[in-house]
């Protein structure tokens, strides 16, 4: 790779690391490097293999393959202990401390000063009190953790890694839950953390912050290292394009296949739809056999739509209609009334239920529709699972084998099997191909054009622009929790959309206010 | 395949069964004796199903609960506010009025326990603790602290009564087993169950009305629990709120666990939980006949108890396969 390693070893090295989770490769021949004193962006969309590198590195679970060196060293480490031992700390977005037990305590834990066996108090709290000191930070610390803010939380953690001897220390998302003015707290922290040598890696997704901060940045794409680069040198649009893009004249010639269908009859039409802090008011009509691909990086209000198109959160504003007539989407009951579907990312939390057969998870939907007084024949199940299990190909073709034993793919398909024995209008897939190998990859984008040609109204959320490319018809991009553009026909390629995502977003912009 | 699946799956309660029945005929010999006498079947074995009958009916009440991932632990106080009810109004106003007043009383608590986890979201312990500790004041409040005893023979005809010969206890749990087995399994409220017991967010966006689902087990938990507590009182021609249904949520818990209804929700039984009361009771009936002092009862629902549990762990599962293994 390019990363042009100085001045003699770095501080972090990472090389060729490899981690699979069954037959899903997680992580391929990663490489990453930290130097001394630095700031290290770790970028990447959700599954990219940010949360299977750090906790590769630092010992949660054990490594199919790669080698780790500390300042040249090669280390094995087999548990997190043995990592804060190395001195590779790490502190996660829900801090990891104990919230009854006051500030002092928490920064001591385990390694309080005593005198015959029993706590120095006192001294405990001068040290404390001196620790917090170096980072601004001049708190009670008798009083409980909890009392103080998340901000303060992170800073008392981070400054817990550092007292035990710190090198490294990796910050997972820790600003996800704070606001402006904590931010640039906890930034000063950063930047004197990295003037005193500690090389520091900055998990996020808010791109302007990495801008504010971070030297250099490493992008991770489905388990793959994309590039490393200065971030002085790496233009915003060029930074997305690595989270999202691939190359692309690779899809190109795939996009042909999209544009012969017609837009059909209009079937759902929102206007002004949105939720004050959620997502902003947005319109939006789906029309028969026409996809319409959500782009966005995450947290950009992609699956906000998705949710209150499919009543899981009620809108506050905006009028909703279904074939011409006004409806109410108040519960997901309503949505499957109206004849909506959809397929959530979380497919394990929100999708399945593991413990029910292929059959029971395939007829649930319908079964909600048609109402308790109509249970489905034995033999109408069987039928009906059996079915689709022909027509979407799920493997093992066996109806009565509990869901959860079969691979991530294969769920997916019985999720898509439960919504189209619905027969529904519209169809809403939420990261469709998310954690699913390649082979079923390419099976669940031939079914989205199947079921499109066949006159469902899809709206697909993905993370993979060449995949949305692909597929769309329209292409709605959103940025900051709003809808910012809107793309059609000829003008849906990769740079159009990227360029419709790094558009001047507005710093700190707050949710839903566009 | 599936069919054998079940079968198994029902087998070790079987066995536990006639391994404790088996028990019960070593120390009292005349244990399956059975005779007709006054047009009513009598023997040790009709007294295990008739003495079991508070606690089966409880138990299905109580797996409908525990497949949605809930618990309830006020049935034993609905129990005491039901026979309260009964035994207070059967001698002026008749069984009818009596039985309807006991059983809407069932039914009002267990809406609210059902309102307090299916539309509050309070845990279902906590939530129906509320209800486990103020039902027994409830119920004293009614009996103003006194056992309230009476004659209507109806009444008294619901605990020692027989039908075709039946004790009429072990005729309503049959009844009530047959009702609810054609309510759940009939319609499809038992898969919509153990949907939501098995996932609750994924079930609330396949488009099931997960909050009524809850809701109509608690309602029918407190029913069945209130007929528990008619039969109760009937039984002893009194109603004693102090000790009406103490403790028997518990085995009622216990008689679900039994059965193989896992604390977890999900998939659920009716017959077996049927069954895990019946072991329950032809444990209690098995050390009353052998004459040792029924402390002992405890201890030895303690031991099953933990045996079931073990029986049903994952990590116990695995370590019997590797010995099996071994074995071979």
């Amino acid at each position: 790779m390019n990363a042009a390693s100085d001045l003699g070893p770095a501080l972090l090295e990472v090389r060729g690391l490899s981690k699979s989770f069954g037959t899903l490769r997680a992580l391929q021949e990663v490489d990453f490097t930290l130097q001394a004193g630095e700031i290290h962006a770790l970028l990447g969309e959700n599954g990219a293999g940010k949360s299977t590198l750090i906790k590769a590195v630092t010992g949660v679970f054990p490594r199919d393959a790669g080698i780790v060196r500390l300042s040249g060293t090669e280390v094995a480490l087999r548990s997190a202990k043995a990592a804060v031992d190395a001195g590779i700390a790490t502190v996660y977005q829900e801090v990891n401390l104990l919230l009854n037990l006051s500030v002092a305590q928490n920064l001591y834990l385990g390694r309080q000063p005593t005198r015959l066996g029993l706590v120095r108090e006192a001294e405990m709290r001068r040290n404390a009190t001196a620790l917090l000191a170096e980072f601004d930070l001049h708190i009670d610390v008798a009083e409980p953790l909890g009392n103080y803010s998340v901000a303060v939380q992170h800073i008392a953690a981070i400054a817990r890694a550092v007292d035990q001897s710190a090198r490294v220390l990796i910050l997972d998302e820790p600003t996800a839950s704070l606001d402006r003015h904590e931010v640039e707290i906890l930034f000063a922290v950063m930047r004197k953390l990295a003037t005193r040598g500690i090389g520091v890696v900055f998990v996020t997704h808010f791109l302007d912050q990495v801008y504010e901060i971070c030297d250099r940045i490493t992008v991770l794409r489905n388990g793959r290292l994309i590039g490393e680069r200065k971030t002085a040198e790496l233009p915003r649009i060029e930074l997305i394009r690595m989270m999202l893009g691939r190359e692309l004249a690779e899809t190109t010639s795939e996009r042909a296949a999209a544009q012969v269908r017609q837009a059909g009859e209009l079937c759902a039409r929102f206007e002004g739809y949105g939720k004050a802090g959620y997502v902003a008011p947005f319109d939006l009509a789906l029309r028969r056999g026409e996809v319409v691909g959500l782009a966005g990086l995450l947290g950009s209000g992609r699956t906000e739509t998705a949710r209150l198109v499919f009543g899981a959160e009620r809108a506050d504003s905006g009028s909703a209609t279904v074939d011409g007539k006004p409806v109410r989407l108040q519960s997901p009951r309503d949505a499957v009334a109206h004849g909506f579907g959809y397929c959530p990312e979380e497919r394990k939390t929100e999708g399945i239920i593991a413990d029910l057969t292929v059959r029971e998870n395939i007829v649930l939907a319908l079964q909600a529709k048609r109402g308790l007084a109509k249970p489905l024949s034995r033999s109408e199940q069987d039928e009906i699972s059996m079915r689709f299990i022909r027509l979407l190909d799920i493997r093992p073709p066996e109806p009565e084998r509990p869901i959860g034993l079969l691979s991530g793919g294969n769920q997916q398909k019985v999720l898509l099997a439960r919504w189209l024995a619905t027969a529904p209008r519209v169809l809403v897939l939420d990261e469709p191909t998310r954690g699913i190998d390649v082979g079923a990859h390419a099976e669940i984008i031939r079914l989205i054009r199947e079921l499109c040609n066949d006159g469902l109204a899809l709206l697909v959320i993905s993370s993979e622009l060449d995949e949305i490319v692909t597929y769309s018809d329209r292409v709605i991009v959103l940025r900051d929790r709003a809808h910012v553009d809107e793309l059609e026909g000829e003008a849906i390629d990769i740079c159009n959309i990227l360029a419709a995502i790094a558009a001047s977003s507005t710093i700190g912009a707050e949710a839903g206010q566009a | 395949m599936m069919q054998r699946l079940l079968q198994s799956r029902g087998l070790a309660q079987i066995v536990a069964l006639l391994v404790i029945l088996a028990i019960d005929r070593a120390v009292s010999p005349q244990f399956f004796d059975v005779r007709m006498q006054d047009g009513r079947l009598f023997g040790s074995l009709i007294d295990v199903l008739n003495r079991g009958a508070p606690v089966a009916l409880l138990a299905l009440g109580m797996v409908l609960v525990i497949a949605t991932r809930g618990i309830d632990l006020s049935v034993g106080a609905v129990m005491a506010i039901a026979g309260a009810i009964a035994a207070s109004l059967a001698d002026t106003y008749g069984l009818p009025l009596a039985l309807a007043a006991a059983l809407g009383a069932g039914l009002l608590c267990g809406l609210w326990n059902g309102f307090l986890v299916a539309v509050l979201g309070i845990q279902p312990i906590v939530a129906t603790l509320i209800l486990m500790v103020a039902g027994r004041g409830v119920a004293q409040l009614i009996t103003e602290g006194r056992i309230v005893t009476f004659t209507a023979p109806d009444l008294v005809w619901l605990g020692n009564g027989a039908v075709l010969g039946v004790p009429t206890p072990v005729a309503v749990v049959l009844g009530m087993l047959i009702v609810t087995g054609v309510v759940v399994r009939g319609s499809a409220l038992g898969l919509l169950i153990e949907a939501t017991g098995g996932n609750a967010r994924a079930s609330e966006l396949a488009g099931i009305g997960t909050r009524a689902m809850i809701l109509a087990v608690y309602v029918w938990c407190g029913l069945c629990a209130a007929l528990a507590g008619v039969i109760a009182a009937a039984d002893i021609m009194g109603a004693d709120a102090n000790n009406a249904g103490l403790w028997l949520e518990l085995d009622a818990i216990l008689a679900v666990v039994i059965g193989g209804t896992s604390l977890f929700g999900g998939r659920f039984s009716l017959v077996l939980a049927m069954v895990g009361a019946l072991i329950i009771q032809a444990m209690n009936t098995g050390i009353l006949l052998s004459g040792y002092p029924p402390e002992f009862n405890l201890l030895v629902k303690a031991a099953v108890v933990l045996i079931v549990l073990l029986l049903q762990s994952p990590r116990f599962a695995s370590a019997g396969a590797v010995l099996g293994r071994a074995r071979q």
